[in-house]
């Protein structure tokens, strides 16, 4: 188990290395760094100051020795509009897309696992045939456009949800149907391939022949197995789905990392953008590693091994 | 035959597939009958339409099956004119079914209590402290030992051979009549067999239960089992009391079946059938098995043999015991 | 036991022959993508106007021409600067389509690549790619195109580059599994101890098997690249107008969406979609040609 830990946790250093490398490989080999790093019209000693911070004037791997250690630090540069440091923004609207994620993530379960359950338990039937529509579009609708068009018919047209913003649960309506429709649409395809195989097995077989209810085999048999590669699915989701809601947040204006990436590119605030991307990079890695730790302890063959 | 439990007369299952244009007639007019407390072998290899016999009884055949003929008399009553819901209150109570996979057939989500109770809870309305005593009671007569601690358990902490005796637990649970047993050994280590097979015949003995045994080993049969049936490509080719089978088998197929039979020790060349299985989409006229069988006479090609009656209750189909028995009889009236 | 009795099966009617071929054709897909395909290879002949200038005498914002206010001359109505929507859905499905299917084609290629190399030779080669794959996985693909996009600056061809260097990293990982269970296949090992080299190996046995899995793989994800390129163009750092791209027609609809304006938004969004149904369709429909015991990928 320690091992396991150990080696985990050894993956996941060389992977946020690499990473860090990419970003900062990509940076350097198409633009001055200086000029990016620094406000159009800054002054001498402005760019001077960055050249020192970030080591600008050094060789490459003195660079990145740098740009580690500032990162490490927590300091990924201060933000030209909001003249903040950039993590501090970061982790002030992380709890936001936090939100609209779990929000989304309980939408499209409660959507997406009730619609594969019938879904298998009705295979071929009407449901069935529904389902597989809803899975298809699920995947061909951009999320992005299906939030316009909520916004058409609900704010426009029905005037009953709010366009933007945070205040109230009327507003992420709307943004976690639109981001977690793709997720309902995966679930859905899983949980009804998960429920058939589950209904294939000899232990419900077994359950049939000993004379049980139909609704108890499928239900207390059936469904409970099924779930479990659906829950695993979930919880590696979740984290993507704070990060991927970029356009998501933007099309709502939600204050969310994402749309914290957007102002970014939009003003022209290169160290806001190569910060969040750096930090939205750390996270996930960092997240994926507890999950396969806290998996390592829940999984007796891992735990009890080395 | 005094009133038999139970009585399979010409049972015939078809498969439908491909939107019905294709027939698979995995049984084809199976007759046999069992009285309480007997054990029949049902023997044959894979394919041979044993497990789809028994899914008919029972009453569990995948959507693509239908019971297309014949009856199938459980104490007098027809199965086969049954509800999906009667025949559930059957399942369980009256007829229950051990499976091949101890590995698989038990739920890994749940305790063996809970499995073991299911069928007593909703068959015979059980409850709590009954149940649990009950529960206790039926694995201490599979010989599960520690009981009332194992219960507690799951499957996935206990050996296979643990495993398929909870599934005979289970099968015992709801008081049946009849137990179906689909190759319950076959999945086991060798020496485990043995014993699960005593276990089996002493569960008999004590709960007066009958058993059909489903499977392609002969050696099971010959210590298990009172009457045997020989299924070949959907049809019951010979069947009787075992030691007549043995002893002096009359369909060719049996013979086979009994001379590939491995003997411990003896230095006689193991002997398998010659030829191929027939194909699927083009069975032979007459006789299923006449390709490969080494005493085929010519009628065998075109005429499908019926049951010959070779004794009280031993019947083979084939033309040969009919051509033995015309050539007796004519031999008595000259 | 050396033999098997078999149950006996009777053909009541042999299944037809040529109805079994038509509907092995995917209709729908090709239905919905012939269409694209034809706007996108001959838009400066079927588009009626220049998309890029207004349509002299029509106003801005007209509607479709089923509505009060909409006229023939412009089907599908116009937009803030009164150019002509059709003539741009055109247009735009060039730019969606070939982007999408060269994004893909890069990404397939690198990753197809990748992944042979990674699978047949393994050793550091083999742990080298797979922790670049699992780097580049870690980060959402939208953030990193994204932020390659702002870096390197927008151009039709950059974006073609970014895609595929964004995606490529989930066929290496399929490919690589595929080729670890090809390289133990008898007939390779057969090549490789008659003394063949290593690329010969490559080129003649694995490529062609691997080719099928990268094929499917990439009919499913076309859709996903189409969608990627739609959203980077409708956050502003896809391709840069004023050629038209349909993301970046949703985004110009999107001031105009509370005046009502509502066939802005729905004419492109529906042209993305349909077009990636369709792909979805089709990949579906090659996955089970190629190889109907697939695992689900």
């Amino acid at each position: 188990m320690r091992q396991f830990i150990i080696r985990r946790t050894c993956y996941s250093i060389i992977t946020l290395l690499i990473l860090s490398l990419t970003i900062f490989t990509v940076v350097r080999l198409t633009g001055d760094p200086v000029t990016l790093m620094t406000e159009p019209g800054a002054r001498p000693e402005d760019l001077a100051r960055v050249r020192a911070e970030w080591g600008l004037d050094r060789s490459w791997p003195v660079q990145y020795a740098h740009f580690v250690q500032n990162i490490v630090a927590g300091n990924l540069g201060i933000s030209f509009n909001y003249r903040m440091p950039v993590s501090e923004l970061y982790f002030e609207r992380l709890p936001n897309s936090l939100q609209l994620a779990l929000a989304a993530t309980l939408l499209s379960f409660l959507i997406g696992i009730p619609a594969g359950l019938l879904s298998a338990v009705r295979v071929d039937g009407v449901w069935d045939q529904a389902g597989k529509v809803v899975a298809l579009l699920g995947l061909s609708i951009p999320g992005f456009w299906l939030g316009l068009v909520l916004i058409l018919v609900f704010s426009v047209y029905l005037e009953w949800l709010p366009t933007g913003g945070k205040n109230d649960w009327r507003n992420l309506v709307m943004p976690s149907l639109a981001l977690g429709w793709y997720f309902a649409a995966s679930l859905l395809r899983l949980t009804r391939s998960s429920m058939l195989e589950v209904m294939r097995s000899e232990y419900i077989k077994l359950a049939r022949l000993k004379g049980l209810p139909g609704y108890v085999v499928i239900a207390k048999h059936g469904f409970k197995n099924a779930l479990v590669p659906v829950l695993t699915l979930a919880g590696v989701n979740l984290v993507v789905m704070v990060n991927a809601a970029v356009i998501i947040e933007v099309v709502f204006a939600w204050p969310g990392i994402g749309r914290l990436l957007f102002e970014g590119i939009f003003q022209r605030d290169f160290p806001l953008v190569q910060g969040v991307v750096v930090l939205a990079g750390v996270m996930i890695v960092f997240v994926n590693l507890l999950i396969d730790i806290l998996y390592a302890y829940i999984d007796p063959r891992i735990r009890l091994n080395r | 035959m005094s009133a038999p439990l139970l009585e399979v007369r010409g049972l015939q299952t078809h498969y439908f597939t491909f939107g019905g244009s294709r027939i698979v007639k995995a049984v084809e007019g199976v007759s046999f009958a069992l009285r309480e407390g007997e054990t029949l072998g049902l023997v044959g290899e894979s394919g041979c339409g044993k497990t789809t016999t028994c899914l008919s009884i029972v009453g569990l055949l995948p959507p693509a099956a239908r019971v297309v003929g014949g009856e199938i008399l459980l104490n007098g009553t027809d199965l086969t004119k049954k509800s999906a819901r009667e025949m559930r209150r059957i399942r369980g109570r009256a007829i229950a079914m051990i499976l091949q996979d101890p590995m698989a057939s038990l739920n890994p989500l749940f305790s063996i209590y809970t499995q073991v109770a299911e069928p007593a809870y909703y068959h015979l309305g059980m409850r709590r402290r009954s149940l649990r005593r009950r529960v206790e009671e039926l694995l201490r007569a599979v010989r599960i030992p520690s009981p009332a601690m194992r219960m507690r358990g799951y499957p996935h902490q206990m050996s296979g051979g643990m495993r398929q005796r909870i599934v005979g637990a289970i099968a015992l649970a709801g008081g049946p009549k009849l137990i179906i047993a689909d190759e319950p050994t076959t999945n086991l280590d060798v020496t485990i067999q043995a014993q699960y097979l005593d276990l089996l015949m002493d569960l008999q003995q004590e709960t007066g239960v009958a058993l059909i045994f489903v499977t392609h080993n002969l050696g099971i049969v010959a210590k298990m089992c009172d009457r045997m049936a020989v299924m070949y490509a959907g049809r019951i080719v010979e069947s009787g009391a075992v030691r007549d089978l043995f002893g002096a088998p009359k369909h060719p197929y049996t013979k086979a079946l009994l001379g590939s039979m491995a003997k411990l020790g003896s230095k006689e060349p193991l002997f398998a059938i010659p030829g191929q299985p027939p194909d699927l989409a083009r069975p032979p006229p007459g006789c299923a098995f006449h390709p490969r069988c080494a005493d085929a006479l010519p009628r065998c090609a075109t005429q499908d043999p019926h049951d010959v009656q070779c004794g009280p209750e031993w019947t083979a189909r084939c033309w040969l015991p009919q051509l033995a028995a015309e050539v007796m009889h004519d031999r008595a009236d000259a | 036991m050396s033999t098997t009795a078999a149950p006996r099966v009777i053909e009541v009617h042999a299944p037809g022959q040529l109805r079994r071929w038509v509907l092995d054709l995917p209709l729908l897909p090709l239905v919905i993508l012939v269409p694209f395909v034809l706007a996108a290879v001959f838009a400066d002949f079927i588009a009626p106007y220049d998309p890029t200038e207004p349509v002299p005498g029509a106003k801005i914002f007209e509607p479709p021409f089923w509505m009060d206010g909409g006229s023939t001359s412009t089907l599908l109505g116009t937009d803030f600067q009164g150019r002509d929507s059709l003539s741009r859905l055109i247009f735009g499905a060039r730019v969606s389509l070939i982007v999408g299917l060269m994004g893909t084609v890069v990404a397939g290629s690198l990753g197809t690549a990748f992944g042979i190399l990674s699978g047949y030779l393994g050793g550091w080669v083999d742990q080298a790619i797979m922790r670049l794959t699992d780097a580049w996985l870690a980060l959402p693909a939208l953030v990193f195109a994204i932020f390659l996009a702002t870096v390197v600056g927008p151009s039709m061809w950059n974006i073609v580059v970014i895609l595929g260097l964004v995606y490529w990293t989930r066929y290496a990982r399929v490919i690589r599994g595929e080729v670890l269970s090809l390289r133990e296949r008898e007939y390779v090992q057969l090549a490789e101890i008659a003394g063949a080299s290593s690329l010969r190996v490559i080129f003649r046995h694995i490529l062609p098997n691997v080719l099928n899995t990268t094929m499917v793989l990439a009919s499913l994800t076309v859709g996903v690249v189409i969608i990627a390129e739609a959203s980077l163009s409708f956050l502003g750092v896809g391709v840069p107008p004023p050629e038209p791209a349909w993301g970046l027609m949703l985004s110009e609809a999107r001031s105009t969406l509370m005046a009502g304006k509502w066939w802005l938004t729905v004419f492109p969004g529906v042209c993305i979609l349909l077009v990636v149904l369709a792909t979805q369709l089709l990949g579906d429909w090659l996955r089970i040609r190629l190889d109907p015991q697939q695992r689900n990928l």
